[in-house]
């Protein structure tokens, strides 16, 4: 099998196959709370692709030259978060300072990013899966790109839902979690496709 | 007069049950819960963190600075975390390997973070650790119920006996749909008895935007913020045609 097709099997997997929010349930905090327009989920999303690349980067460089070498593996966790931690907090600088456009329309999601479980998830299935740099960073690719996917269809639902009548009970969360769980049926279809 | 540490660990059991009352730590609440078992070893996990994490944040209350209070807290629980994910790879391997990049990720898990917030960084270090106790104990209780209703429904079995003929079975409910319908009923029925929880209780206006261990209302906040970050774009755009 050549490279490509391998690489692009594990952005499809990560993407779909086993998508992120809706079968390893990972982000469900702003899958949840930030999908009542599509306008700001589509933002949310971005910004989760553009900090789960760069940490999948980073945590990938620092993991290869620094634990592994000292052998301190079983350290990751707890430098792989307080990499990410500071990682979205230079982010967030440097926008701020260079950048003002992408801070407008980044800078209010980035602060929740850095407990976003899905980040921290990324960068334990890249080493996991011994992924090496450019695996890691089309696993981390495929991975926000299913968040977004997810989010910003789940905000199209939840427009529409807004004008359905739904029983007293149900409203707010519940029929959140029952689109979800509907929508997790939905991408079961795509477990045959690698 | 009752006894306060007594009063702080059902506190955290009935009162304020983190999961069904301020709905904290969604993502293993819906991951984990496949069986009773697998929910049940994913709370003494979580507990075990909680009440050392609340020990050890509410000893060091006076000695961390409070501008970077969070980082240190992180560094506490992470380093607790690391402790109990090799305990369970040398002691429990089958359910370690079951359970997988979940332990880790309890590092993320809100309810930690949450109580140290709210409770442990204000209170003496014996109430902070029962204060652990009970929250650990209403989210091990929760996690267990949710498994025990997905493996019934699921596989139709009570701890790994089968109780329910095969044809009966509704395979879903094992699967990651199953986890999102199951909540869901559960958090209906909250509602419909009017118990209170983080999704029917509204909070006052003007309250301060932050993490004050509940998700959801973090989440209601960012979603203000952002509504109006967009607004003003838009605003800004227009002044400069």
């Amino acid at each position: 099998m050549s490279t490509f097709t391998q690489l692009l099997l594990i952005a499809v997997g990560s993407a779909l196959v086993n998508n992120v929010v809706l079968s390893q349930f990972l982000g469900i905090c702003p899958f949840l709370g930030v999908s009542k327009k599509v306008e700001t989920a589509a933002g949310m999303g971005v910004a989760v692709i553009f900090v789960i690349i760069l940490a999948s980067m980073v945590t990938n460089i620092i993991y290869t030259a620094i634990l592994v070498p000292l052998k301190i593996e079983f350290s990751q966790t707890i430098v792989f978060i307080l990499v990410i931690a500071a990682l979205v907090q230079f982010v967030e600088m440097f926008l701020k300072k260079n950048m003002v456009g992408l801070y407008r329309a980044l800078g209010v999601y980035l602060p929740l990013i850095t407990t976003n479980c899905a980040v921290l998830g990324v960068a334990l299935t890249n080493v996991q899966s011994s992924y090496n740099f450019i695996e890691s960073v089309v696993n981390g690719f495929g991975v926000s790109a299913g968040f977004t996917i997810a989010i910003i269809l789940m905000a199209g639902v939840r427009e529409k839902i807004m004008y359905n009548d739904v029983p007293k009970s149900f409203q707010g969360s519940p029929i959140v979690l029952v689109t979800a769980g509907l929508m997790a049926i939905a991408f079961c279809g795509f477990s045959g496709l690698i | 007069m009752k006894n306060k540490y007594l009063e702080r660990i059902f506190n955290g059991i009935i009162k304020e049950n983190p999961t069904f009352v301020i709905m904290l730590g969604m993502c293993p609440t819906l991951a984990t819960t496949t069986s009773a078992t697998n929910g049940f070893g994913m709370g003494v996990a979580t507990t075990a963190v909680l009440i050392f994490s609340n020990l050890v944040i509410s000893a060091l209350r006076n000695i961390i600075p409070d501008k970077v209070r969070i980082p240190g807290y992180i560094v506490v629980i992470a380093t607790l975390v690391t402790i109990v994910e090799l305990v369970m790879q040398a002691y429990v391997p089958a359910l370690y390997q079951t359970l997988g990049i979940y332990i880790p990720l309890i590092v993320v898990n809100c309810i930690i973070l949450g109580r140290a917030e709210a409770y442990a960084a204000k209170h003496t270090p014996l109430l902070s650790a029962c204060d652990g106790i009970g929250m650990g104990i209403g989210f091990t209780c929760a996690l267990t119920i949710i498994g025990f209703c997905r493996e019934l429904v699921g596989a139709g079995t009570i701890l790994g006996h089968m109780v329910i003929p095969e044809d009966f079975h509704v395979g879903i409910f094992v699967m990651a749909p199953g986890a999102f319908f199951v909540l869901s009923v559960l958090t209906a029925l909250q509602n419909k008895f009017k118990a209170p929880s983080a999704t029917n209780v509204k909070k006052k206006k003007g309250e301060p935007a932050g993490c004050d261990g509940n998700c959801q209302n973090c989440m209601l906040h960012a979603e203000e913020a952002a509504d109006k970050a967009l607004e003003n774009m838009k605003q800004d755009k227009e002044v400069a045609r």
